[in-house]
């Protein structure tokens, strides 16, 4: 594919994207695309360290619970438009995971992953049990001051859904960026050939903790706008492992390493969720359940590149066969 | 603090990290054996509670005496999920082995809900009913025949692994897979072993667990992240070390739920385990890792 190709199809995309939702004007409707969004920007997010640096963090969601209660708390307390508090909520969640990441970097595959686990755990006890910040009641984002400066929008959906696609063009131009740059070629290092790039003189930890750096201010921004958007948190909706899973599902269904890999993800994973919760949820019978796990067993087993390495296997598939 | 109350809070921590211990040797073998984190061990022991359930409610048989049962249900269950699905990742990236087991353990839940309902239910009534009072400590006679009955499992699994020519094949298996093979043991059907064992230890613990903790679809999420802590703590493959942390980890969740209160307990679990993967990343009893 020719790169003013791409970029064609880029502009394209990003178009349909941006007249999408006057075209689809239920709410419902529309909260489904915002959520469709939401969830591929802290995919593409997760990706910077669990796709391209191969450190599989399955605690992103204390990042995304940082990036939320952040906001919140300094929206209630001190009145700063969310605007300011997201950007302080991702540096907030990036120190933090430095913190967290210089000693667990030590550890390696699943070692890493599971402390990841123990990590946010212990921030949603925490949380759960911090009165200041609502403890288990949780916070609300107050509904007196509406508009672009609140970040709060109560009579249409619109507003919300162009924060999301933003914020997810956004993430996906700083991993364009980074997969272009030096660091994109230390991130793969890092993930294939680890003593190799050691004994080419590159720090892993310290290139590591850049990754998680960057992954996690973004998974942040993420959590502060779902905070604007719900208009309430509690450690039970921004802190768990569910969370957390669900990010790295969408990049693993999608594809892992990829740019768009999330994107695509998101669109089939909350696609799936939602069209069986609607079809056979509610009865509390547990057969959406029985679907969603069925497809995501089903990918890892068959599919483990994801869509993406599916895809991307077929094209040169059919690029053999013409030769 | 008076000397009797922290005695019964000590030994009331040990009677049910035994059972921790247990859920957790049937996760490190197969940790040990393959490599693979199994996200639905937790599932296994829901299986296994369900079971002695529906026996004990539909036919009035005590979850002990229909524990062989379930304990042969649980190993063919073990078996099928080999078969069916971890054999086809025993060598794919470790992203698709753990969404394959976290696939499973949703699916798991969702049969258990769709089957059974979310209703949380209880096993009244069984042989090991009661409370036992010595030298002016109370305990429940059902977490002490759960205990016993644990170390019993945990003890067999130890000596079938330690003390005979299968359990040093699959021992083999686990040290070295390719050595293993050449001198003429099937690793596929270790690995099938190691899941069998695997689910019919977590079975036996749901089982146990069956006369005094409710059975719901979701029960197994209380035991997986303590069973992970355990699993590290006494290091990857190990079950002597399984029986150890178990015990540690028990003791700890139960004294820290005392002196900082109920609702720090996993908390102080998780810090105890981050401290012991930095600290000592092979575990008490591990391997360490080349």
């Amino acid at each position: 594919m020719t790169a003013r190709r791409r970029n064609i199809q880029v502009v394209a995309a990003l178009a349909a994207a941006c007249a999408l939702p006057l075209a689809v004007t239920n709410p419902g409707h529309q909260n489904f695309l915002i959520l469709i969004l939401m969830f591929a920007q802290v995919g593409v997010a997760w990706n910077i360290l669990g796709g391209y640096a191969g450190q599989v963090s399955l605690g992103h969601a204390a990042f995304f619970g940082i990036g939320a209660y952040t906001s919140t708390v300094l929206l209630t307390h001190a009145g700063l438009t969310p605007w300011i508090g997201m950007l302080v909520g991702g540096l907030v969640a990036s120190a933090f995971a430095v913190l967290i990441g210089w000693p667990c970097f030590r550890l390696k595959g699943h070692y890493f992953s599971m402390a990841t686990i123990a990590v946010a755990e212990i921030m949603q006890v925490m949380f759960t049990n911090w009165e200041g910040v609502g403890g288990a009641v949780g916070l609300y984002v107050p509904l007196k001051d509406q508009g672009w400066e609140a970040m709060v929008f109560n009579t249409s959906k619109l507003p919300y859904y162009y924060i999301a696609l933003g914020l997810l063009v956004a993430t996906l131009a700083a991993n364009w960026a980074i997969e272009k740059s030096f660091l994109g070629y230390y991130f793969r290092a890092i993930k294939d050939e680890p003593e190799a790039a050691r004994s080419l003189g590159i720090s892993l930890t310290r290139y590591k903790l850049v990754a998680i750096a960057i992954s996690s201010f973004f998974t942040a921004l993420g959590g502060s706008f779902y905070a604007q958007k719900e208009l309430f948190i509690d450690p039970g909706s921004v802190l768990t492992t569910a969370l957390s899973i669900k990010m790295a599902l969408v990049t693993i269904l999608g594809g892992v390493g990829s740019l768009f890999g999330p994107v695509v993800g998101s669109l089939l994973l909350t696609g799936i969720e939602e069209v069986t919760r609607q079809v056979f949820g509610g009865s509390g019978q547990g057969t959406d359940l029985i679907l969603y796990a069925l497809i995501i067993i089903g990918v890892a087993v068959f599919y483990p590149t994801g869509i993406m390495g599916w895809l991307k296997q077929r094209r040169f598939l059919v690029a053999e066969v013409k030769k | 603090m008076s000397g009797e109350i922290l005695l019964q809070t000590i030994l009331s921590g040990v009677l049910i990290g035994l059972i921790y211990a247990l859920v957790a040797v049937g996760l490190t073998m197969i940790y040990g054996v393959m490599d693979i984190v199994n996200f639905a061990h937790g599932e296994f022991l829901m299986f296994g509670m369900y079971s002695s359930f529906w026996l004990f409610a539909l036919f009035g048989l005590d979850p002990l005496v229909t524990l062989p049962l379930t304990v042969l249900m649980l190993f063919a269950l073990g078996l099928a999920v080999y078969q069916v699905v971890i054999k086809r990742i025993t060598n794919a990236p470790m992203l698709s082995q753990i969404f394959a087991t976290f696939g499973l353990m949703i699916l798991f839940r969702g049969i258990a809900q769709f089957l059974w309902k979310p209703d949380f239910r209880t096993v009244e009534n069984s042989l090991s009913s009661g409370k036992v009072i010595f030298s002016g400590l109370h305990f429940g006679l059902p977490q002490i025949i759960a205990a016993l009955g644990a170390v019993l499992a945990t003890g067999a699994t130890w000596w079938f692994i330690n003390r005979t020519r299968l359990g040093a094949a699959l021992e083999a298996t686990a040290q070295d897979k390719e050595a293993a093979q050449l001198m003429g043991i099937p690793s596929q059907r270790m690995f099938a072993l190691a899941w069998g064992i695997g689910a019919a230890c977590a079975g036996v613990a749901g089982v146990l667990l069956s006369t005094f903790f409710p059975i719901f679809p979701e029960v197994g999420a209380n035991f997986i992240l303590i069973a992970f802590v355990v699993v590290a703590l006494g290091g990857f493959g190990s079950v002597s070390g399984a029986f150890w942390a178990g015990i540690i980890v028990g003791v700890v969740e139960v004294l820290g739920g005392f002196l900082l209160g109920p609702e720090y307990k996993l908390a102080i679990v998780l810090a105890l385990f981050l401290a012991v993967i930095l600290v000592r990343p092979q575990g008490l009893m591990g391997r360490a890792q080349t």
